[in-house]
Order: C-alpha cells, then sequence, then structure tokens
C-alpha cells in the first residue's frame, strides 16, 4: 500500500469516527477537501463548486468558490486532521458564496491522537446577496488532551443572505480552545452561530462570537452551550452591535458546571448606536436546571442519568 | 394506595400546608379542587419529594411503605410519577426519546411513544421528532408531559391541572387519558380548578388555606367548592388558619 492510500485511509477511519460517512470522501459527486497535516489527499469540485488548495510550509491555503445561483445539492465535505502525536496546521481559507448561491459544508476536524497538536483555522466567509450558506463544523479529538485549536472566521453577509454555523467538540478532550468569531451583517440578512463544547479535566475553552448588525433589520444570534467538567475552564464573550435601523440581535449562553473544580463565566456585551436596534441577552450558568433533573428523576431515571440526559442534550 | 398523615410544610417561615390528611384508594381518580395559591401543586410536590419540599411534620405514606425520606427516583421505581402543572422544556431530546425514558422506568415496560401520544390526541407522525424544548406550545408540551406519565404505567400518578392550556374541544381526550391511567387498580391524583374535570373522579377533596377541608363525592365537593371558596378570602393568602365554611 502506498504513503497516500495508508494516509487516506487513518484519515478515513478517524473521520468516521467523528460520525462523517467514509463514503462521501470518495464520492466524485460530492465536492470537497481533506487535508492531513500538510498535505492535500483530496480536493475535488463538484458543478458550480470550485475548490482551490494550496499546499504551504505551514499547512494549507484554500479557496472554495460557489457560483452565484448554484444550489449545491450535496453538502461540501472538508476534512482537516493531524494523525501523528505532534504538528502544526494552519489552514487559511477563503470561502465565496455567490449571489443568491445556497450551499452547506460539513467540516470535521480530527486529532485522534494528539499530544502537541496546533490546528489553526483562519477563515474569510463571503456570503454574497441573498444567499445562504450553512456551515458545521465538528471536532474529533484524542483523550489526551494535547491539541490547540484555534478557529477564527471574518464573515461578511450581504444584503438578504444568511449564514449560519455550528462548532462541535465533545468528543475527546477540547485541550486549548480559542474560537474568535466576527459577522458583519448587512441589510435583511441573517447570522447565527452557535458553539457547543464539552471540557474535561484541563481543558481552557474561550469562545468569541461577535454580530455586527450593520444592515437595517439585520438579524443575529450568538449562542453557546457548555458543558465545563474536572477542573475544565470556560469562558464566553457574546457581543452584538445593532448599527442599523430595525436590526435585531440576541446573545444566548448555558454554561453548565460539573464538579466542584470547574469555573466558567458569561460575558455578553450589547452595544446599540442606532436607537431603532434592540438587543437582548440571556444566560445561565451553574448547575444543571433543576426542575429538568427532577422531572427525569420522577421517570425512574437516577440523578447522575437525568443530568447526563439534560447535558447530552444540550450539546447535541 | 396513598396515605398522607398529618403533613406539613413551611418554606422559609412560612406554613404552605399543615395538618393535611389524605388517603387515596386504589383504582381512584382522586380529584383536588382548590383556587389559586392554596397550596395544590406544593402538595404534588411534597408527594412527589422534590427537593425543598420535604414534609416538616406528617407522613406520606404509599402501599404500606413510608416513603417521607425517599428521594424522586426511588419513589417513581415504587411507581409514583407526577405531571408538572408547568413542564420542564429539554433543548436536544426529542418527544420520542422522552417517552421512552419513561417507559424504561416503568417495570412493565409501557405502551410505546406513539401509542402515548395517539392516547393524548396528537399524531405520532407529527410530534415523534419534535424536540420537548420551547417551540412546543403550553397546550401540546402539557399533553406530552401526560403522554409521558401514560408511558410509565405508574401506580399513582399526580397530574397537576392536566387541562389547563387544553382546548375545549381535546378536554375529553384528556379526560379519556386519565381514566388509561386509572385502569387496573393504579390510582390517579389529579389537580384541578374546574369542577366540570373534577366531575369525572371518583372522590374529590377540597384544599384550601394549606388544608384539606372535606374529601367526599366530587359533585357535592364542587358544589362545596363553588359555593363557599370561591368567595372565601383566606384562599390566596394561607397563614395556616384554616378558614371556617360550615
Ligand atoms: N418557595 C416558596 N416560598 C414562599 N412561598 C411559596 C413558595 N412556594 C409556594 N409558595 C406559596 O405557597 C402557596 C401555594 O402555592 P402553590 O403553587 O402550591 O399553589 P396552587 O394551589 O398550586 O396554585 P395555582 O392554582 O395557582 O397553581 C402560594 O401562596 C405560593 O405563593
Ligand atoms: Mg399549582
Amino acid at each position: 500500500m502506498s504513503d497516500y492510500t495508508k494516509e487516506f485511509l487513518a484519515m478515513s477511519k478517524a473521520y468516521e469516527a467523528s460520525g462523517g460517512d467514509p463514503a462521501s470522501l470518495s464520492d466524485g459527486r460530492i465536492a470537497g477537501l481533506m487535508v492531513s497535516h500538510r498535505r492535500i489527499l483530496r480536493s475535488n469540485d463538484a458543478p458550480g463548486v470550485r475548490i482551490e488548495g494550496e499546499e504551504t510550509p505551514t499547512g494549507v491555503k484554500a479557496k472554495i468558490t460557489v457560483d452565484p445561483g448554484v444550489h449545491v445539492e450535496r453538502p461540501v465535505h472538508l476534512c482537516f486532521g493531524v494523525l501523528p502525536k505532534e504538528g502544526t496546521q494552519e489552514i487559511v481559507s477563503e470561502f465565496l458564496v455567490g449571489e443568491g448561491a445556497k450551499a452547506s459544508f460539513l467540516a470535521h476536524c480530527v486529532f485522534p491522537n494528539a499530544v502537541k497538536v496546533r490546528h489553526v483555522m483562519d477563515a474569510r466567509i463571503h456570503v454574497g446577496k441573498h444567499a445562504s450558506l450553512e456551515y458545521s463544523e465538528t471536532h474529533y479529538h484524542g483523550e489526551e488532551g494535547g491539541v490547540e485549536v484555534l478557529p477564527t472566521a471574518r464573515i461578511t453577509i450581504g444584503e438578504g443572505g444568511s449564514y449560519r454555523s455550528l462548532f462541535k467538540l465533545v468528543q475527546g478532550a477540547a485541550g486549548e480552545l480559542r474560537i474568535d468569531y466576527e459577522a458583519d451583517i448587512g441589510k435583511d440578512a441573517l447570522c447565527e452561530l452557535d458553539a457547543r463544547v464539552y471540557g474535561k479535566r484541563n481543558d481552557a475553552i474561550r469562545i468569541k462570537e461577535s454580530l455586527f448588525l450593520n444592515g437595517e433589520k439585520s438579524r443575529g444570534l450568538a449562542k453557546s452551550r457548555i458543558v465545563a467538567s474536572d477542573h475544565c475552564t470556560s469562558e464566553v464573550v457574546g457581543e452584538a452591535v445593532g448599527n442599523a435601523p430595525g436590526a435585531r440581535g440576541h446573545v444566548d449562553c448555558v454554561e453548565i458546571v460539573r464538579g466542584k473544580d470547574a469555573r466558567v463565566s458569561a460575558v455578553p456585551r450589547l452595544l446599540v448606536t442606532d436607537d431603532r436596534a434592540k438587543l437582548t441577552h440571556e444566560a445561565a450558568i451553574g448547575s444543571v436546571d433543576k426542575k429538568q433533573v427532577e422531572t427525569l428523576m420522577a421517570r425512574g431515571l437516577t440523578e447522575e442519568e437525568s443530568v447526563d440526559v439534560v447535558v447530552r442534550g444540550i450539546l447535541r | 394506595m396513598l396515605d398522607l398523615v398529618d403533613v406539613g410544610l413551611a418554606v422559609v417561615g412560612r406554613q404552605i400546608l399543615h395538618d393535611i390528611n389524605l388517603h387515596v384508594l386504589p383504582g381512584e381518580i382522586h380529584a383536588i379542587l382548590g383556587m389559586n395559591g392554596t397550596g395544590k401543586s406544593t402538595l404534588a410536590s411534597v408527594i412527589m419529594g422534590l427537593s425543598g419540599f420535604s414534609p416538616t411534620s406528617g407522613k406520606v405514606v404509599f402501599q404500606g411503605e413510608d416513603i417521607t425520606a425517599l428521594s424522586i427516583s426511588g419513589r417513581a421505581k415504587r411507581g409514583i410519577t407526577l405531571a408538572w402543572q408547568e413542564p420542564a422544556r429539554f433543548e436536544g431530546l426529542t418527544v420520542g426519546e422522552y417517552l421512552e425514558l419513561g417507559r424504561h422506568g416503568s417495570p412493565g415496560g409501557g405502551p410505546p411513544p406513539g401509542e402515548c401520544l395517539l392516547m393524548v390526541g396528537l399524531p405520532p407522525d407529527r410530534y415523534l421528532q419534535r424536540t420537548v424544548d420551547a417551540t412546543l406550545s403550553g397546550g401540546e408540551r402539557k399533553r406530552v408531559e401526560l403522554a409521558s406519565v401514560l408511558s410509565m404505567e405508574p401506580r399513582l400518578s399526580i397530574l397537576d391541572e392536566p387541562d389547563s392550556g387544553i382546548d375545549a374541544l381535546s378536554l375529553n381526550r384528556i379526560l379519556d387519558a386519565v381514566r388509561i391511567l386509572a385502569r387496573n387498580g393504579a390510582s390517579v391524583l389529579l389537580i384541578t380548578h374546574q369542577n366540570e374535570i373534577a366531575a369525572s373522579a371518583d372522590r374529590a377533596s377540597s384544599l384550601c388555606g394549606g388544608t384539606i377541608l372535606k374529601t367526599g363525592d366530587p359533585l357535592a365537593i364542587g358544589r362545596f367548592f363553588r359555593n363557599h371558596c370561591r368567595e372565601c378570602p383566606h384562599g390566596s393568602v394561607p397563614h395556616g388558619e384554616v378558614p371556617l365554611h360550615e
């Protein structure tokens, strides 16, 4: 078996463990990009979707374009991983979704053996007028906790466009995670940022989601769901800035602490510069909701089982 | 089935329930009638053993066993469950999964989720995959709660106003479900404000000022409730004094 095949199979295996369907990685009808450490293992276009990837000394540079008006039928599959115990991977990417186009992306980031892995994701995302993009990113880390994950995204959404993202890191140790998302939301446009993380042991989670509601009647939601156990620390900053008439923004943060040594904090930051904008926030941090737990206990579950059901639900 | 003996509960120095003596017989639907703030939900919480609701006096006996100190799960395992007046919402839990949880809690492995939904008048194909979160309407959530109780096949169902938030056309459906819960010798404690609902019970008790004033035929208790309690000056302000109605 060639090196390439071995690596492809190993990546496919990790991809499958993270919940991906490995068949989609070799399906010619599905656009996709697979990067193992600094090597591009697969890059495949589909009608209306172009993927230009380039290997760099530290990782990969990628430009992904969805042509105007194209409705991409099958989700575009992205897979980034580092299989060895150590290594740095920097992905510099640009996503261009043309006017009126519609696409969804499924990204899997896999670091199954990480002891000292650093993964940097630097994304520029442009969603055109009346275009829509759904971006879901699922992480699969080993149990060692030696991962440093730094996803940064600068998002611009044109008039009437929509962008929805879901970041999920609930399998394996989160390690050190620093999310920094910032969206510039245009007229009548919509942005939803959603992050769900399960932190254990010494994981350190920092999340910053910022919504700049710059267009008239723009709407935004910055949502986060964190469960922190053991000695995990978590800090969530949800920010919304209402700069235009009719803009609506909401920051929604739930952080659940399990055990006496975890520390969580939530900082909502709301700023209105136009008196016709409206921003709201809600945060619930601390123990699991008592009524939820008691409801499940009244159905015969133990307290521990009830907490598990609640926690699994919010991270789903 | 269930016996409350001289039960009292004080919360932060305030007496909310006192001298409660209530006996729910096997196989009976026992209605509890009372105005807002008289202690109905508090009574339900005491029987279910919710935290913050252990009686400050008296005892709760279920099928001959003193369960006053038993945990919620312990009571559920013995066949007691509660449908909350304002049921909790859950993110990421589907109606189907929620009902399955109740079913596993049943010693006999109760009816499957789809069947329970039909019993409360919700079409399974439209509801099994819904999430038990804020996207369910108030009435839908109440019905799902009742379905979840049905899935447990409990020995004692405590239903806290199963009729509130339910449209008039569906009330008979809910009453049918209550009757199903009282099959095979199981009992139902049916908390309500409505005489019409209480009328479907075998017996009723009227709760006022934190204690039970009268137990008997539901129509008679309903009349008593209508003629006396409705004007009760203490109804919503219980101070531990039982107003004398008779
Ligand atoms: N934790 C508490 N602290 C202080 N007072 C309480 C507490 N819980 C309930 N109460 C009071 O106890 C009384 C009984 O409340 P409960 O909820 O049992 O009434 P209820 O009969 O169920 O009313 P409703 O018909 O409105 O549902 C009320 O006056 C309420 O304000
Ligand atoms: Mg009540």
